[in-house]
């Protein structure tokens, strides 16, 4: 039974990982909380399911959709973003919230309210490990999920583009008299949050399927699990998705399942109030 | 040459010379169009239109036209109550037709009831009938009878003990807690009861919950939309040997085609319209359902539904009651409407009373199982 609820916890908690490092890739390089990510996921799987059915192998959907959405990720910082730059953070999240309405309206537009699925990248025969069974799709998941994190890890630690980031997340002013275009550290966030956001999407979408309005509560998890890492910080962001998805299969499983939701965010609100900064206890300076 | 364009002529002007002579009878709709509920209201707005349409052309009603006047109350009760409003007191309809929700529906209801107009809801829940309403009808069937349909089914089979698992829309509470009142009464016993939230991609937690509970027979998943899809997948994932059943709210070929090879022997309740092609000739609603499918289906080049069917219904019972009636008036008509015995439509045979303003009984449902991919008839 254990070994079954963890992993559907950690399953599910990857993908909330990869909708929150999402979250904390352009809350670090602007402070906003840009609360169209889960659109992403939403539009990284329907742009999927859209390619194949119309005849692209599945590797090239895939392919092919996390570009869409890295575009339209592009797009929404050069178009919506940038031209208010000047605005405070209040509004440019309101932009983003705009954006979000925006985009699940035009994926009515563009595609239809019905739910589609994906096909599994390999197989559906399910795989038993001790007591528990898991798919090969959940597999893909959680490696998918390591090597994009390692693949973070380098590219924020290692290459001029990812320390400019950090450097801009750190302190804007310093960064931009160092030479740092501030503009386009903002740009290559939102495209990087937007691929991440896709690839959850398209990852889930064999699982869980994909339909116009899947972005809202898988966003919501993201965004919680964001917060309960600490915002901003990567590794927190991780572990914060993990730990929500862990709390609410175990919460279904051992107390109700009724209060599944419930659990994660009482438990998300007390990180909030004893641990204001999140697990990984970054402490946020506050500009004034 | 001369005579056809005479005739073509007087065929055009008929119509309006008629009309200017009698008023049309006029249909009101109030109808989730747009919005959250579209994929019930859009079917709905297009079977009124298209057999408004046929009426007409076969000679209209008592030698009137009928007239559609629909809004689009995109599933909003507040904006279905502003419409109906509009529709008794400006549009002055004999007849409404709609509220695709319940929520809408029970916005209208207060209003049919003081103005007096005949009202058939297309609505699902027991509420919408129960208590009965003086002018308040509806042609869908409840989600007590589903889930008194799969209980006699599950009994059939010898099962006593059952397992819940619901998600939280409108939609799968409802059918819970109903499913909950009359299991007692068909000898089966609940033994778990989980649910999942909206959104949820993984429900293999509360599955496993259910594969542990000692002396589950069978399990069944009152849900709408993707959940129970997932939930299949988890099913078959965690290899639970129980016999699964789903819903009503999921009787599409949508479910099959996104659960995949995981629907194979799941049984579910639906109505007769969904196995229109299987049905044998020998059955009373054969005629009905394949010639409804078959117009609709050529019209619109889209799949069929059941939420059509039920507008369908719908307008047929206004039609036929005012046939009955021999007029619009409006006692008249609801007197007629819950006089309609043995009305054959695509949900069933309709037999009103005065305590019975729905009329359908457990043969409305046909239980179906999935064998091969396709959804066939239980015997």
């Amino acid at each position: 039974m254990i070994e079954q609820y963890l992993l559907s916890g950690l399953t599910t908690g990857a993908i909330y990982a990869l909708v929150a490092l999402g979250f904390a890739i352009i809350y670090n390089a602007s402070h906003v909380i840009n609360f169209a990510q889960g659109e992403f996921v939403m539009i990284g799987g329907m742009a999927a399911a859209a390619a194949f059915d119309a005849g692209l192998p599945l590797p090239l959907a895939v392919v092919v959709s996390i570009g869409a959405a890295t575009l339209i990720g592009l797009a929404l910082e050069r178009f919506a973003v940038e031209p208010a730059r000047g605005a405070s953070v209040v509004t440019l999240i309101i932009i983003t919230i705009g954006a979000s309405i925006l985009l699940r309206g035009l994926a009515t537009i563009v595609w239809d309210k019905r739910i589609h699925a994906l096909p599994a990248f390999s197989g559906e025969a399910p795989i038993a490990i001790g007591g528990a069974t898991l798919l090969p799709q959940t597999l893909w998941v959680l490696g998918a999920t390591v090597v994009t994190v390692a693949a973070l890890w380098w590219f924020f630690n290692r290459t001029l583009t990812g320390s400019a980031i950090l450097a801009v997340s750190h302190n804007r002013f310093a960064a931009q008299l160092m030479g740092i275009s501030v503009r386009r550290v903002l740009l290559v966030s939102f495209g990087l949050s937007a691929a991440l956001g896709a690839l959850a999407g398209v990852l889930i979408a064999p699982i869980a399927f994909t339909a116009w309005d899947v972005g809202v509560m898988l966003g919501l998890k993201g965004f919680a699990a964001a917060m309960l890492g600490g915002i901003g910080s990567g590794p927190g962001a991780i572990a914060g998705g993990l730990a929500l998805g862990l709390i609410e299969a175990l919460g279904a499983g051992y107390l109700s399942s009724a209060y599944k939701d419930v659990f994660a965010f009482v438990i998300l609100l007390a990180a909030l109030v004893f641990l204001p900064n999140g697990l990984a206890g970054r402490r946020a300076a506050e500009r004034v | 040459m001369l005579l056809r364009t005479l005739l073509a002529l007087a065929a055009l002007a008929l119509p309006a010379l008629v009309h200017s002579q009698t008023q049309p009878i006029r249909v009101g709709a109030f109808l989730s169009v747009t919005g959250p509920a579209a994929f019930l209201g859009d079917p709905e707005q297009k079977t009124l239109e298209l057999y408004v349409e046929k009426l007409n052309a076969a000679g209209g009603l008592l030698g009137r036209r009928l007239e559609l006047v629909a809004y689009d109350s995109a599933g909003d009760a507040e904006k279905a109550r502003g419409y109906v409003k509009r529709l008794i007191e400006q549009d002055k309809v004999d007849v409404l037709v709609g509220g695709s929700t319940t929520g809408e529906t029970m916005a209208a209801v207060p209003l049919a009831e003081s103005a007096g107009v005949p009202f058939i809801s297309l609505a699902g829940a027991v509420v919408i009938i129960e208590p009965v309403k003086k002018w308040v009808f509806k042609t869908p069937h409840t989600d007590r009878m589903a889930c008194e349909k799969i209980f006699v089914d599950m009994r059939a089979r010898g099962m006593t003990k059952a397992a819940l698992i619901s998600g939280a829309g409108g939609f799968d509470r409802s059918m819970r807690a109903e499913c909950l009142k009359v299991a007692g009464k068909h000898g089966v016993q609940i033994v778990a009861d989980e649910s999942y939230g909206a959104g949820d991609t993984d429900m293999t937690a509360q599955l496993t919950k259910i594969k542990n509970t000692p002396g589950v027979q069978a399990v069944l998943n009152a849900g709408f939309g993707q959940g129970p899809a997932i939930v299949t997948k988890n099913y078959r994932q965690l290899g639970i040997g129980a016999p699964l059943y789903q819903s009503h709210g999921v009787a599409s070929k949508q479910y099959v085609s996104l659960a995949g090879d995981a629907a194979e022997g799941v049984r579910l309740p639906a109505a007769a319209l969904l196995v229109a092609d299987t049905l044998p000739d020998s059955d009373p609603q054969k005629k009905v359902v394949a010639s409804y499918k078959r117009e609709y289906e050529t019209k619109f080049k889209q799949e069929v539904s059941t939420f059509g069917g039920h507008a369908y219904d719908g307008l047929m019972l206004a039609v036929e009651a005012i046939k009955r009636a021999g007029s619009t008036d409006k006692a008249k008509v609801r007197d007629a409407l819950e006089a309609t015995r043995g009305y054959v439509g695509t949900g069933g045979l309709v037999n009103m009373s005065a305590q019975d303003h729905m009329g359908l009984d457990l043969s409305a449902f046909r239980m179906l199982e999935v064998r091969k991919g396709e959804w066939t008839l239980v015997k």
